[in-house]
């Protein structure tokens, strides 16, 4: 059986400034302008697993294990929080949805079966987003 | 390995023809879309880039100077613009794969220059149809 990606697509809504805490105020407010200052945005985060169907149960992976540790992993640490001021996340670092992407892969990739988290979208806005990938050798 | 993508939008009119086909095989291949008094769409462009992430801004590529470079080269060039009178489509038709093309020759060199990596176009003509050149390994 090939392998199969699974997405399942949660969001939540999160207050937060660009803030660099080893730079200067003025620093930080020439740095990244009106996102210095405290505001929020609905996050959307789409996580793709991979791997191959349980030839008994025809399931990568059961969805609602999957939302149980989206539930406990992201919604619990993030959703109606403060990532600079509720989450230790962003104390030497601004919470640029590059930086943040990189936690969240973080914490599904100790929650998730070894090797099952295949990519990440982070959307922090309708027009801005990332997503994280595992590079794969070029198809020859 | 991360990437950011930005989502810019411009509205255009076009003319799918070429010079060379006769006005029949125009209408023909390109249909409805081949009337020479032009048609238009709300073209929505999502420009993607990867590279170091620098570590003061916490970004690949800050989002000013993306947007700043975007809005000059793409949006202001052929927002508001009928594109088959743009330079870039003298000899290429104005269709959507074309416009992948040229947003992708475009913005490639100074994103480069700016010290990151363009890796994916992706172009919306309407909300039903779109095209994407490049693509992340």
């Amino acid at each position: 059986m090939p392998e199969i990606r699974l997405s399942r697509a949660i969001e939540f809504s999160t207050s937060l400034r660009y803030w660099n805490p080893a730079l200067s105020a003025p620093e930080n407010q020439r740095l990244f302008g009106a996102k210095a200052a405290q505001h929020g945005h609905n996050f959307r985060l789409e996580v793709a697993i991979c791997g191959e169907p349980d030839p008994r149960t025809g399931m990568v992976m059961d969805l609602k294990d999957l939302q149980e540790i989206l539930e406990r992993e992201i919604m619990e640490r993030f959703d109606h929080r403060d990532l600079n001021r509720d989450t230790p996340y962003f104390d030497k670092e601004p919470p640029t949805p590059e930086n943040f992407v990189q936690v969240i892969r973080r914490l599904l990739i100790a929650a998730l079966p070894e090797g099952s988290l295949d990519r990440l979208r982070l959307y922090e806005d309708g027009d801005t987003f990332v997503e994280w990938f595992e590079p794969r050798e070029a198809s020859r | 390995m991360i990437a950011l993508t930005r989502r810019y939008r411009f509205p255009a009119a076009h003319i799918l023809s070429s010079e060379l086909f006769s006005a029949e095989e125009n209408a023909r291949i390109y249909g409805k879309c081949a009337n020479p008094a032009g048609h238009g769409h709300d073209y929505a462009v999502e420009v993607t880039v990867t590279g170091p992430i620098e570590p003061r801004s916490g970004s690949i590529l800050p989002r000013a100077e993306l947007d700043a470079l975007v809005d000059a080269r793409v949006v202001a060039r052929f927002g508001h613009r009928m594109l088959n009178d743009d330079p870039a489509f003298r000899t290429r038709v104005p269709t959507a794969e074309n416009i992948c093309a040229v947003i992708h020759e475009e913005l490639a060199p100074p994103i480069a220059a700016a010290g990151a990596r363009l890796v994916r176009i992706r172009v919306e003509e309407t909300r039903r149809n779109a095209f994407t050149l490049g693509e992340l390994r």
